[in-house]
C-alpha cells in the first residue's frame, strides 16, 4: 500500500538535519576555479537543478574541485559534500564511485525522485572526468 | 461520494488533481465489469458479446458528446489523451491545411503539450512562421497582444488552453473567439480543455471553437484515454487519418486504400474500450453532482485557502487572486526555499502536490521568472481539512528553513 511504501524513507527531520541544512546555507568549494583542467555541467530535467563541477587534476589524482549551480537543499548539500568527499582522491575512485558512497556519507534514505537530486553532483563529476 | 484511495488511505492529503483526479467507485467498479463480463473488441464480431462491446463504446460516444454539447457523436474521437488529440490535428490537419507563408499562433501559458506540436509543425513545413501571444502582468492573456497578432499574421490555427495547468486562470474564449471573428475571420482556434473539463461546463457549440482536446484521467476516468472533438466538416473535409490500420478503412487494394467514415477514420487500431466505456461513468458521475455544485464547492475551498495564504507574507503567488477567473489551482514559490524541498516537507506531513515546471517551461522561464513552483490543485473531494494540513505542512517548511 502507498503509506507502506512510504515510510520507508527517512523521516522528515532526518532528511532535513543539520548537517545537511548547513551544507545548503554554507556550501563549500563553491564558486568559479582557476586552474580548473576538467568541468562538466548537469541538469536535472525534472526540476531543474543545475550543477557544474570544475576540477584540477594532478597525476591521476583530484588536487582541486569546485562547483557552482542551484537546486534544492539535497541537491547542494550532497554536491558539496561531494567536494569535501573526493578531494585527494584518485580519478579511478572516483569514476568508480556509485549513488551507495552518497547514500552513506548523506545518512538518509531517499525516495527515487529525490535520489535524483542527491546523485547530480556525483554524475556531474564523473562526467567532467570522462 | 467514494474514492476507494482516499478512503484506503484517510492520513493522505491529495492536492494534485491536476495532474491527475482521483477515481470514484462507479468508474473502478465498472472497467472491472466490463473486463469480467462483457471483454470483446468492437465494430468486428457477429457474437453477442462483441455487438454488447461495440453497443457499449458506441453509448460512451454518445454520452460524451453530450457531455461536450458536440452536434454529432460522429464529432467525437477517442484518443489516448490531450496530448494525443492535438498530436492529431499537428500532423493531420497541418498536412492539408497550412502551407508556406502561413502561420501558427499560440501563447505563453501553454503546457508543452499545445506548444511543441505547433513550435515543431511549424518547423517541419518549409517558411510556416510560429508566433506567441504574450500574458499581462496579471497572468492573463494580453487580449491587444492577441489581436495585434491575429491582424499581422491572419495565423491558420490559434492553440490556446482554456484553464492554465499552472496559474489556474481561466480563459475568455467566447471574447478570444470574437476578437477572431473580427480581425482574422479563417483562423481556426482549438483549445486545450485538459484542465477544463472537471471544473466548468463545457459547450463547444457555445464557445464557437473549432478544435476542443481533453484527457479522461484529469476528469475522474481512467489514463489512457482522451477525446478530439472537432466540427464534423473539418474532420470530413480538411482531415486524412495520420495513423493506418485496422478499423480505419473502407476498402484496400494494392495501390491504394479508401477510409471509413467518422469517427473511424482516425481510430486505427483496438481502441481502449474499457477506457472509453469507464469515461462515461466518469461523466455520469460529474452530470449527478453538477456543475453548480462543483463550482461553488471549489470556490468555497478558494476563499477558505486565500484566507489562510493572506497570513503568510514569505510564500508568493504566482497567478490571479480569488476570482470568477481562476479555478482551484495555485503556483506557489518560497523565496530562498526550493520547490523540492517545499514538497518534500509537506509529503512528509502526507500532503502531496506537485513540485517541478508542470510542462510549462516557457510560462516558467519567460513570465514567472523562477525554475520551479510548487503546485497545489483542488478536486471535488479536496475538504478544508486538506487546505489546513497544507498550512500546517508550510509551518514545518519555516521550521527548518527560516525566512531571512
Amino acid at each position: 500500500m502507498y503509506l507502506d511504501y512510504f515510510h520507508r524513507h527517512s523521516s522528515m527531520d532526518q532528511i532535513y538535519r543539520q548537517q545537511i541544512l548547513d551544507h545548503y546555507q554554507n556550501p563549500q568549494n563553491f564558486g568559479a576555479l582557476e586552474n580548473a583542467t576538467h568541468s562538466a555541467t548537469l541538469e536535472n530535467l525534472s526540476c531543474g537543478d543545475k550543477i557544474t563541477i570544475h576540477t584540477c587534476i594532478e597525476n591521476d589524482q583530484i588536487s582541486d574541485i569546485s562547483f557552482e549551480g542551484e537546486g534544492c537543499a539535497i541537491c547542494i548539500a550532497s554536491a558539496s559534500l561531494l567536494t569535501e568527499e573526493v578531494l585527494s582522491k584518485s580519478t579511478d575512485t572516483v569514476a568508480n564511485m556509485t549513488y551507495d558512497s552518497i547514500q552513506d556519507y548523506l545518512g538518509i534514505t531517499l525516495s527515487p525522485s529525490r535520489i535524483k537530486c542527491a546523485h547530480l553532483a556525483l554524475l556531474t563529476l564523473q562526467e567532467a572526468l570522462k | 461520494m467514494n474514492f476507494p484511495l482516499l478512503k484506503k488511505n484517510k492520513k493522505l492529503h491529495y492536492l494534485d488533481s491536476a495532474a491527475t483526479t482521483h477515481k470514484p467507485k462507479e468508474v473502478v467498479d465498472r472497467i472491472k465489469k466490463f473486463y469480467t463480463h462483457e471483454n470483446a473488441n468492437v465494430h468486428r464480431g457477429i457474437y453477442d458479446l462483441s455487438e454488447h462491446a461495440t453497443q457499449m463504446y458506441e453509448e460512451a460516444r454518445k454520452s460524451i458528446a453530450n457531455f461536450v454539447h458536440a452536434k454529432s457523436e460522429r464529432e467525437i474521437i477517442f484518443t489516448s489523451g490531450t496530448t494525443d488529440s492535438i498530436n492529431l490535428v499537428g500532423y493531420s490537419w497541418i498536412w492539408k491545411n497550412v502551407f508556406e507563408g502561413d502561420t501558427l499562433l499560440t501563447s505563453q501559458m501553454e503546457h508543452h503539450s499545445n506548444f511543441i506540436p505547433w513550435q515543431q509543425a511549424a518547423k517541419r513545413k518549409e517558411h510556416v512562421s510560429f508566433e506567441v501571444v504574450k500574458l499581462t502582468d496579471n497572468y492573463q492573456l494580453d487580449l491587444d497582444d492577441l489581436e495585434a497578432k491575429l491582424k499581422a499574421h491572419q495565423p491558420k490555427l490559434f492553440a490556446i488552453t482554456h484553464i492554465s495547468n499552472t496559474l489556474g486562470t481561466v480563459n475568455p474564449i467566447k471574447e478570444i473567439v470574437a476578437i477572431k471573428e473580427r480581425v482574422s475571420p479563417h483562423t481556426k482556434i482549438l483549445i486545450d480543455g485538459a484542465q477544463a473539463v472537471s471544473h466548468i461546463l463545457v459547450d463547444v457549440q457555445d464557445l464557437g471553437v473549432d478544435f476542443y482536446a481533453f484527457s479522461g484521467h484529469k476528469m475522474y476516468g481512467p489514463t489512457g484515454i482522451g477525446v478530439l472533438w472537432a466540427r464534423e466538416e473539418i474532420l470530413t473535409d480538411t482531415m486524412s487519418p495520420y495513423r493506418y490500420g485496422g478499423g480505419m478503412i473502407r476498402s484496400v487494394n494494392i495501390s491504394d486504400s479508401t477510409w471509413a467514415d467518422l469517427p473511424e477514420k482516425f481510430e486505427g487500431g483496438t481502441p481502449n474500450i474499457a477506457g472509453a466505456i469507464g469515461l462515461n461513468s466518469a461523466v455520469e458521475f460529474i452530470e449527478k453532482i453538477g456543475f453548480s455544485q462543483i463550482q461553488s464547492h471549489e470556490h468555497t475551498l478558494i476563499d477558505y485557502f486565500f484566507k489562510k495564504l493572506d497570513s503568510y507574507e514569505h510564500i508568493s503567488l504566482h497567478g490571479l487572486k480569488a476570482s470568477k477567473e481562476r479555478i482551484g489551482v495555485f503556483s506557489l514559490t518560497i523565496p530562498g526555499v526550493h520547490p523540492h524541498d517545499i514538497a518534500q516537507i509537506l509529503s512528509n506531513n502526507n500532503v502531496a502536490v506537485r513540485a517541478g515546471h508542470h510542462c510549462t517551461q516557457i510560462l516558467m522561464r519567460d513570465v514567472l521568472n523562477v525554475v520551479a513552483t510548487i503546485r497545489v490543485s483542488f478536486g471535488i473531494y479536496t475538504k478544508k481539512n486538506d487546505i489546513d494540513a497544507f498550512f500546517k505542512g508550510i509551518e514545518d517548511v519555516f521550521r527548518l528553513f527560516p525566512p531571512s
